[in-house]
């Protein structure tokens, strides 16, 4: 078999064969993602990292190409894309830059809820919009105080005539500085004895709603392109016609949405990892040790082979995750299979990277020290590696006592 | 460079470096807007390899696409449209089933339909400039087109005939290596890119013009133009169809790399390297 690599640094093209399942249109799809993420992200992925700076040029272009808000209905304006197609999007931009791919995906996450739970008025009018212009929203659940316990939130929204007035703290909201409008998670029913499944409540909150205040953006260890704020909310007021299904219903839309943006999300770190591992073979082709290319040696080799058992059993993962919720049945086992083992492999294949550039992928100058920043997220965010085996656990011991 | 036979142009397209458009095998020849490329600002390549029987390159497993030029061409075809100097913009490409791709790609790039002629097999193997040049003469006339745009030349065989071939039988004006094509009522005016610098000229339609490199940047296809482009159509013709015969009148001899290159002698004075010139009797 030919292995046929590119040998430009900045744009880096493979031939990687699609699944054998694709179909033409889905190919299609890829690859103008693919093309859009090699030519437009990898150059300049870099200079964002350095500075931080919001991604927008590239975000708007994107949403030209139509590439984001896939999920969003056709009658909304959007292109209905199943959750299929939307990861071999993903994958693809991740490749580019996951900053950037973060950014977008963030929008997945916020508009999830509206989508499944959304009423008609609703989808048009928030849905609507991101179809119309490049706008961002954010998916507004974790508190300084609460991350993985989604139930230990305190975020208060209480009941004034025709207004929730609502008053909280929080963190690491994704797109928190630039959203146009949030999903918000907050508490209704002040009982402590009050069950989860009734307690919450889930809300859309316009961004310019007096009392709304994002706080600084974060200086974060990697994905540094993409903006994470606090979010105050002092007294803000939400008219009760933004409250998703109804008072109570929050928790269960909040965890509902994750269903269908994990795999997703596990299709961002595949796409990491499948660059640290076309980087670092490009890179062993080319560097020579002890007479011969480093390639040639069995260390190297073997650690290529492990990340490339590891990027494609990710691949599968993500791919029969994304697949099971597009017929239409409940995935939660397999995206959070996906999910758990991507972020896993994604961190496991940009240290090997670092690894094989030997000095090099420690500095700068290369590429592969920023994967392995960027690739520590992936462990945390939608769910962390440790929640995720919890899910599993609880999924598999299920069927079990069956 | 261009090189007049077939051996030539593979070897030589393996040693090009630096050169932008080094690319990969072009499965189809087709002017008319489509062919298989590379997006030309990408400056990557792929190794090419020689068969072992040395009848040609490796192509099994290299992913194919649209010739860099011809989509400088379909996106030109496609500006004329949007400024509504055309009325109908179609796609055609010669080969086998793949092209079909190929024809979707410039769909969603906004032409209104697509043409495949299908050759396959050894036929497709043999296929070069002139029986390319006749099925499209052919397909003009049936389709009564007023302009043919396609790509200077195919990165794969650099032949650079095929545009030419198809004015030359069609008897029609044409305007090669075009970096400028504006339509002045029945007139062509083209900007022409040649060894000495630019050379305007004026041909009447029905004409063919060949697109060279800095004519237009081409566009990507946006998403729900590709979803969009799936409702559009490709005729599907045979070159039976159209009274052509395929038959090729070249036959590969054989085809190598190029040598491989020999380590240079480093030299400490001026004195030295004149004498070595000299030994290797090149002064």
């Amino acid at each position: 078999m030919c292995l046929f690599w590119a040998r430009c640094y900045t744009c880096i093209i493979s031939c990687v064969e699609p699944d054998v399942e694709l179909t033409d249109q889905q190919k299609e799809f890829q690859e103008l993602a693919r093309k859009f993420a090699r030519e437009e992200i990898v150059p300049a992925a870099p200079s964002y990292d350095r500075s931080g700076e919001y991604p927008f040029p590239l975000i708007k272009r994107a949403w030209e190409l139509g590439l984001i808000n896939g999920h969003i209905p056709e009658d909304c304006g959007g292109m209905g894309l199943g959750i299929f197609d939307s990861c071999l999007i993903t994958e693809q931009l991740a490749f580019g830059c996951t900053g950037v791919q973060t950014a977008i995906e963030a929008n997945s996450l916020g508009q999830m809820p509206v989508i499944i739970a959304g009423n008609d008025a609703q989808k048009k009018k928030y849905l609507g919009r991101m179809a119309e212009e490049p706008l961002m929203c954010a998916y507004c659940v974790t508190e300084p105080g609460a991350g993985s316990d989604v139930a230990g939130i305190k975020t208060r929204a209480v009941k004034k005539g025709d207004e929730y007035v609502v008053n909280g703290q929080k963190m690491w909201i994704t797109n928190g500085g630039k959203a146009n409008w949030y999903f918000l998670l907050a508490r209704t029913d002040p009982d402590p004895k009050c069950p989860t499944s009734r307690a919450f409540t889930g809300f859309i909150v316009e961004a310019d709603t007096p009392g709304v205040q994002p706080g600084r953006k974060e200086l974060n260890m990697g994905q540094r392109c993409s903006d994470t704020r606090g979010i105050t909310f002092e007294d803000v007021r939400i008219p009760k016609e933004n409250v998703l299904i109804g008072e109570g219903a929050g928790f269960k839309i909040a965890m509902g949405a994750f269903d269908k943006t994990r795999p997703p999300v596990a299709a961002g770190a595949t796409g990491l990892a499948q660059r640290a591992l076309e980087e670092a073979t490009k890179y062993a082709l080319e560097r020579k040790t002890f007479g011969k290319f480093i390639a040639e040696h069995q260390a190297v080799s073997f650690l290529l082979a492990e990340m490339a058992m590891k990027v494609e059993l990710a691949r599968m993962a993500y791919q029969r995750a994304a697949w099971e919720v597009d017929q239409g049945r409940r995935n939660t086992y397999y995206a959070s299979i996906a999910k758990a083992f991507a972020g896993d492999i994604a961190n496991q294949c940009a240290a090997d990277a670092v690894q094989v550039f030997g000095g090099n992928g420690f500095n700068s100058e290369y590429p592969v020290e920023k994967l392995m920043r960027d690739a520590k997220i992936y462990q945390i965010y939608e769910g962390t590696a440790q929640i995720q085996r919890l899910i599993i656990s609880r999924e598999h011991l299920g069927k079990f006592k069956q | 460079m261009h090189r007049s036979s077939e051996v030539k142009h593979v070897a030589s397209y393996l040693n090009t470096r630096g050169c932008e458009c080094f690319g990969q095998p072009c499965e189809s020849h087709c002017p008319v807007l489509t062919d298989r490329t590379i997006h030309v600002q990408l400056k990557t390549f792929i190794k090419i390899r020689v068969k072992p029987d040395r009848t040609g390159v490796v192509t099994d497993g290299v992913k194919h696409s649209m010739n860099p030029f011809c989509e400088i061409a379909v996106e030109e075809a496609i500006k004329l449209k949007e400024k509504k100097l055309v009325k109908e913009v179609v796609a055609v490409s010669c080969g086998p089933q793949q092209v079909q791709e190929t024809i979707r790609t410039a769909l969603a790039m906004g032409a209104d339909r697509g043409i495949h002629v299908e050759v396959s097999g050894k036929d497709y193997e043999t296929l070069g400039p002139l029986q390319v040049s006749k099925i499209f003469a052919a397909l003009a006339k049936k389709e009564q087109a007023d302009l043919i745009i396609l790509g200077k030349q195919a990165i794969d065989d650099d032949c650079n005939q095929t545009g030419q071939m198809i004015a030359a039988l069609l008897d029609w004006p044409q305007g090669t290596f075009a970096s400028e094509m504006t339509l002045e009522a029945d007139k062509m005016k083209v900007v022409r890119e040649v060894d000495g610098g630019l050379e305007t000229i004026k041909i009447k339609l029905p004409a063919v013009v060949t697109a060279d490199l800095r004519l237009n940047t081409p566009r990507y296809a946006t998403l729900p133009n590709i979803m969009k482009a799936k409702k559009k159509k490709i005729a599907n013709v045979k070159p039976a169809d159209l009274g052509v015969d395929v038959c090729s009148r070249l036959e590969v001899l054989k085809v190598d790399e190029p040598p491989q290159r020999q380590a240079g002698v480093k030299v400490e004075t001026v004195d030295d390297l004149v004498g070595k010139l000299k030994e290797a009797g090149r002064v």
